[in-house]
């Protein structure tokens, strides 16, 4: 078992000869080829990253934005039963405010001129007296909004009419770019310059509470539960398990688990925010346990020897020492969990948040809808102004999101002890 | 520290890999000194020195491994045969087939036998045909003196073997591409005392066959295995000698200090 | 019924029970001190309090709770006991809709109702319900005051108020946890109950094994034979999921994962890991619009220039490449993870024989970290399936059995939520059909994530 089996010395490798040094140089280039091909694996996914984003601030952006009409409206001599003292909603309601506007337009514009008004300009004309009461004595020139196709036209290309009246208006001077204050301030519409996200935004928000309160502390007191008080039996075993399982099924299944038994089962007010919130808090407690548990885990146990060692009980232990320490860690997993119910849409398509609300909500009981949902139905619009309208919901939804997880970030990094 | 005079009186005649004037550096931190040393084939070499003195620093620089490391600078020169390792001429990839590493912990691959000791060959393309390999694998494991236990299961696991067993597999695998050197950094210590034995063993019928190093923090280990040994401290050759000398008539103070176990 | 001035006073009754307790207590305690014994009193006041609290609050909000369910069903047989309800129909469904109005007039959510029939009814709803709700309320009083007094009495120096409501607090930690089996048990339930009902009313086998899925005449009429095939359901769902997807996916999110881990700075990582994160957390909707409105034209205007025929503007090929990136994050961390945990020493031995880095990853890296990445490959195929808003939007709903990408298929996810819009008859089999594609959803996502699991646990064992 020696070298004695083979003492001539063998030949050393010539690393030398062709051979060797072709292949050597062969290895190296197989070498850069690999390290470019990860290289670009992570370039193409950023690029497409890049190309979402951008493509949707490029279309979204022009949302914000409105074409405006300058026209002339003689109030005193179109709506004569006004003066400033009887200003008020209804009087405003009986005083025809669509029909001035109409007239003021084909006056001003041409004939055919109110076509080239969007269908809500008289809102902003009754805004504008609302503001100002003594208008109704004076002709005033007013900025109103204009229809879908001229907007279209004035933004991007419409029809050979549409943009041959947006240069007629252009040349005139009385064509204006304004902001949307309407995409704000109201909800859902049948024309795109009237929509705005507010109804679904309020909706997100009332459901987004609603899942915060349920979820939150479920999950919470079960990560408590497993991590600090579970003894290692069955019962143990099936509960986190079912943990597992539940933060893998797809968001689907909850929606039709909320269809089944909170709607069918127990009768709650189809498309409100209680059910979605509902629905969506079974998806999120999960998350916040799973979150929970790592936090807890992460309290060195000394910390709970510490507490032990002068006479605290198993409870005060974890209330009063363990969760002051993790619980910047769930806070964290929380932030990050409510982050991916607020982008959910499939299940509130399930218990019924599909339908057309033209009013925000007005409590957690209310029809509503939620904003990745509307932006689901503006989708779906034939109308081409619903594409810069949708955008504009998109960008709006990302802010937000890279708000909570920028806050979900600076939390962690501020305040994650490492021990 | 340029070699002095009594010292390059005590370097081999017919040196495989040279250092001089060796510096390395992790970001700001320097680690080693300015070493001097001259390695050759018919001695097995050992550095000895207290733990964190940079044996196992220095090693790897035999053998370029600190260049996976992003902070680690090295300076000086570095010859094997005479052709300076840290040229840019030089093929990183030669170099480690020409000069093997054994490390502490065994780190057989998780393949089986037969695949960690082809490993090397398949990949210098070194075997013309499954013939050749299989001969390559059988001369390699027979040397590594673990052919007889192994050879009715080479198609097992080599994460299965004892620690004993894995480790002369590492050696077995380091042997497989022929190298002109084989470095080892503390190769013992994982081990039991039976698995040590037999790997002394070992390296006493490679010697010879190939310049070996040995870094160990067991004195004894060092007195038993090698002809030269080099006391390295603080990042520092303090003294290079023939072993014996080394253990019995320590020329420094230091080494004296740490022969007779004043510090560990 | 329970109006929310029950709950508040309950509460006030709770707060009460909680400040005179603690009094009581806090009186003890000084006379305890006072005798010289410096640990006379177990608990604090303060816990003694909450002990009289919990005793007062608890029995009444159970008892309510209990009787908020069961109440209207006992008012609905009191009214049918009326003389006015004997001229009620007798058939049981249109007695229930005259119920539930007559229940809306009366409770005054309705002002006025459709039925004539509900009419005589309402008087006697009303005046029941009143009979009800006092005796509910009550009954809920007497409660609170009788566990409340119980609880008074118990409270003494050495009662152990303390450890009574720590127990009540790990009894309500459990609850807590219960839920996470409540809810898998509810969906489990509930899908096999709707399921079964399903499958009464179609043959399983046809539904498994079916090749025509058109729900639609169905429910015109045509009857069930041949209408509910769900098998381009499930080729469309794996075409897209688990085909294209994956095939964008795992090259891009390997890569990537190796690029990062292996070759990339420290800087460079700090940035790219979290971009990738990033993809992961943009909503489904945003990717579903990204692909119908930019991928998807695009896409069938390519293949009709290279001269595809079928191209379609809602096409597999468009839903799959940008399902696939949604994807990228989940390969890419967990093989990121797979491969961090390799030992370095198993780099440093393979380096160390003079390999470059792409052969250590190819031959010793990889391989080493298998089991993990298939892992997470099983997961993101787990996750692909089970996507609805990126396939809704961007493929369509033509049960097609094809295997051209760039034609139209539809998929389990969207069959669900479309079965599921518009007007429901919730005994149709249109819409139990959902729910029996929802509960093979169900089953195989389980499957999937059961083995990914057992497959990574194996692997980290390895590696302990």
């Amino acid at each position: 078992m020696s070298a004695a089996t083979d003492a001539p010395r063998r030949n050393p490798t010539d690393w030398r000869s062709d051979v060797m040094q072709r292949r050597i140089a062969r290895r190296y280039a197989s070498e850069r080829m690999f390290k470019l091909a990860g290289l670009a694996a992570v370039l193409v996914s950023a690029g497409f990253l890049a190309f979402l984003l951008i493509s949707m601030l490029g279309a979204g952006l022009r949302g914000f934005t409105r074409t405006e009409i300058t026209v002339k409206i003689d109030l005193p001599a179109t709506a004569p039963g006004l003066t400033p003292a009887t200003v008020n909603a209804r009087s405003l309601i009986a005083a025809n405010l669509p029909g001035v506007v109409n007239d003021a337009a084909d006056e001003a514009l041409g004939p055919g001129g109110a076509a080239l008004l969007s269908p809500g300009a008289w809102l902003t004309l009754r805004d504008a007296i609302l503001d100002d009461p003594q208008m109704v004595t004076r002709v005033e020139t007013l900025r109103l909004p204009a229809s879908t196709e001229i907007d279209l036209a004035a933004k991007t290309g419409g029809s050979p009419e549409a943009e041959a009246s947006v240069e007629r208006l252009r040349k005139a001077g009385l064509l204006s770019t304004g902001f949307n204050s309407t995409f704000l301030t109201t909800s859902d519409g049948t024309d795109p310059t009237q929509v705005g996200i507010w109804g679904a935004f309020k909706g997100s928000l009332l459901t987004m509470v609603v899942t915060l309160l349920l979820s939150f502390p479920v999950g919470v007191a079960t990560a408590i539960y497993l991590e600090e008080y579970a003894r290692k039996n069955w019962l143990t075993d099936i509960i986190e398990v079912s943990i597992n399982n539940l933060a893998a099924v797809p968001s689907i299944i909850f929606g039709l688990l909320g269809l089944s038994i909170f709607l069918n089962l127990l009768h709650l007010p189809r498309s409100a925010a209680l059910v979605g919130g509902l629905t969506l808090a079974l998806m999120t407690m999960p998350v916040i346990v799973i979150a929970g548990r790592n936090a807890i885990k992460a309290v060195p146990p000394s910390i709970r020897d510490a507490a032990l060692g002068i006479g605290a009980s198993p409870v005060q232990v974890v209330f009063q020492h363990v969760l002051p320490l993790a619980l910047p860690g769930i806070l964290t997993g929380t932030i990050i969990g409510m982050a991916r119910a607020l982008g959910e849409t499939a299940p509130l398509l399930m218990i019924g948040m599909r339908a057309f609300i033209a009013t925000p909500p007005g409590g957690i009981t209310d029809p509503a809808t939620v904003l990745p949902v509307q932006i689901f139905l503006w989708s779906d619009e034939v109308s081409r102004g619903f594409v810069e309208k949708t955008s504009a919901a998109i960008i709006v939804l990302l802010v937000f999101l890279l708000a909570m997880n920028g806050l979900a970030i600076y939390l962690r990094n501020k305040f994650e002890k490492r021990w | 520290m340029a070699m002095t005079e009594e010292q390059a009186a005590l370097m081999p005649t017919n040196p495989k890999m040279t250092a001089r004037d060796v510096k390395v550096f992790y970001g700001p931190k320097q680690a080693i000194n300015g070493v001097s040393i001259d390695v050759d084939m018919d001695h097995v070499t050992a550095f000895i020195g207290p733990s964190g003195c940079g044996k196992s620093t220095f090693l790897r620089t035999l053998n370029r491994m600190n260049d996976t490391v992003a902070s680690a600078r090295v300076e000086g020169t570095i010859t094997l045969d005479g052709e300076d390792i840290y040229a840019s001429s030089m093929d990183v990839v030669q170099l480690r087939a020409r000069v093997g590493m054994v490390f502490q912990k065994p780190n057989p691959f998780p393949k089986s036998i037969y695949e960690n000791v082809a490993y090397g060959p398949r990949i210098h393309g070194l075997a013309g045909s499954k013939a050749d390999l299989d001969v390559i694998v059988e001369k390699s494991l027979r040397r590594a003196g673990l052919w007889d236990e192994v050879k009715d299961r080479l198609s097992d696991s080599g994460t299965a073997l004892s620690g004993g067993q894995q480790q002369r597999l590492c050696i077995g695998r380091a042997i497989a591409v022929e190298p002109e050197v084989i470095l080892m950094d503390e190769p013992c210590s994982a081990l039991d005392p039976i698995a040590t034995a037999r790997i002394e063993e070992l390296i006493h019928e490679l010697r010879g066959r190939y310049a070996i190093v040995i870094v160990t923090h067991n004195m004894q280990q060092a007195a038993r295995v090698s002809q030269r040994t080099a006391f390295f401290h603080l990042g520092e050759l303090v003294e290079y000698g023939v072993t014996s000398e080394i253990f019995t008539n320590p020329r420094q103070e230091r080494t004296k200090d740490y022969i007779t176990g004043r510090y560990g | 019924m329970i109006g929310p001035a029950l709950l508040l006073l309950l509460a006030g009754l709770g707060a009460i029970a909680w400040v005179s307790a603690r009094m009581r207590a806090m009186r003890l305690q000084a006379a305890a001190r006072a005798s010289g014994r410096r640990d006379a009193m177990h608990s604090l006041p303060g816990y003694h309090g909450w002990y009289v609290a919990l005793w007062t609050v608890l029995p009444a909000a159970i008892f309510l709770t209990v009787w908020a369910n069961v109440a209207p069903g006992m008012i609905s047989r009191s009214v049918l006991e009326e003389p006015a309800a004997r001229t009620l129909p007798a058939d049981e469904f249109s007695r229930a809709a005259i119920l539930s109005e007559a229940r809306a007039i009366a409770t005054g959510k309705l002002a006025a109702g459709f039925q004539p029939l509900s009419q005589p009814l309402v008087e006697p709803y009303a005046r029941i319900t009143g009979q009800y709700d006092m005796a509910g309320m009550t009954l809920a009083l007497l409660l609170a005051f009788a566990g409340g007094a119980y609880a008074f009495t118990r409270v003494r120096t050495d009662f152990r108020a303390r450890t009574r409501v720590e127990r009540i607090v790990m009894a309500a930690l459990l609850l807590a946890s219960l839920l996470a089996i409540v809810t898998t048990l509810g969906i489990v339930l509930s899908l096999l109950w709707e399921s079964f009902r399903f499958f009464s009313m179609v043959n399983p086998i046809d539904f498994l094994f079916g090749t025509k899925w058109s729900p639609q005449a169905a429910a015109q009429g045509y009857g069930t034979k041949d209408a509910f095939g769900a098998v381009p359901l499930f080729w469309g769902t794996i075409f897209i999921g688990a085909i294209i997807a994956m095939a964008v996916a795992i090259p891009l999110g390997l890569m990537s994962a190796i690029y990062l881990t292996q070759y990339a700075s420290a800087r460079v990582r700090k940035w790219m890991k979290p971009m990738l994160e990033v993809l992961a957390g943009v909503p489904t909707v945003v990717y579903g619009y990204f692909a119908a409105l930019t991928i998807a034209p695009a896409l069938r205007d390519f293949a009709v220039a290279i001269g595809i025929s079928g191209a379609s503007s809602e096409s597999a090929l468009a839903a799959g490449l940008v399902m696939g990136v949604m994807i990228i994050p989940f390969v890419s961390s967990m093989a990121d993870d797979s491969i961090n945990s390799v030992p370095q020493s198993m780099r440093d031995g393979s380096l160390a024989m003079g390999a470059t880095t792409s052969e250590t990853i190819r031959r010793v890296l990889i391989p080493a970290a298998l089991p993990g990445v298939v892992g997470g490959v099983l997961l993101a195929v787990s996750r692909a399936i089970g996507e609805t808003m990126i396939v809704v939007m961007a493929a369509g709903l033509a049960a097609n059995l094809t295997a051209n990408p760039f034609a139209s298929v539809t998929t389990v996810t969207t069959q669900i939520v479309q079965l599921l819009t518009g007007d429901q008859e919730f005994d149709s089999a249109k819409t139990l059909a959902a729910f029996a594609l929802g509960l093979v959803l169900f089953v195989v996502t389980l499957l999937l994530n059961i083995v990914a699991l057992r497959v990574v646990k194996a692997y980290r064992e390895a590696y302990e």
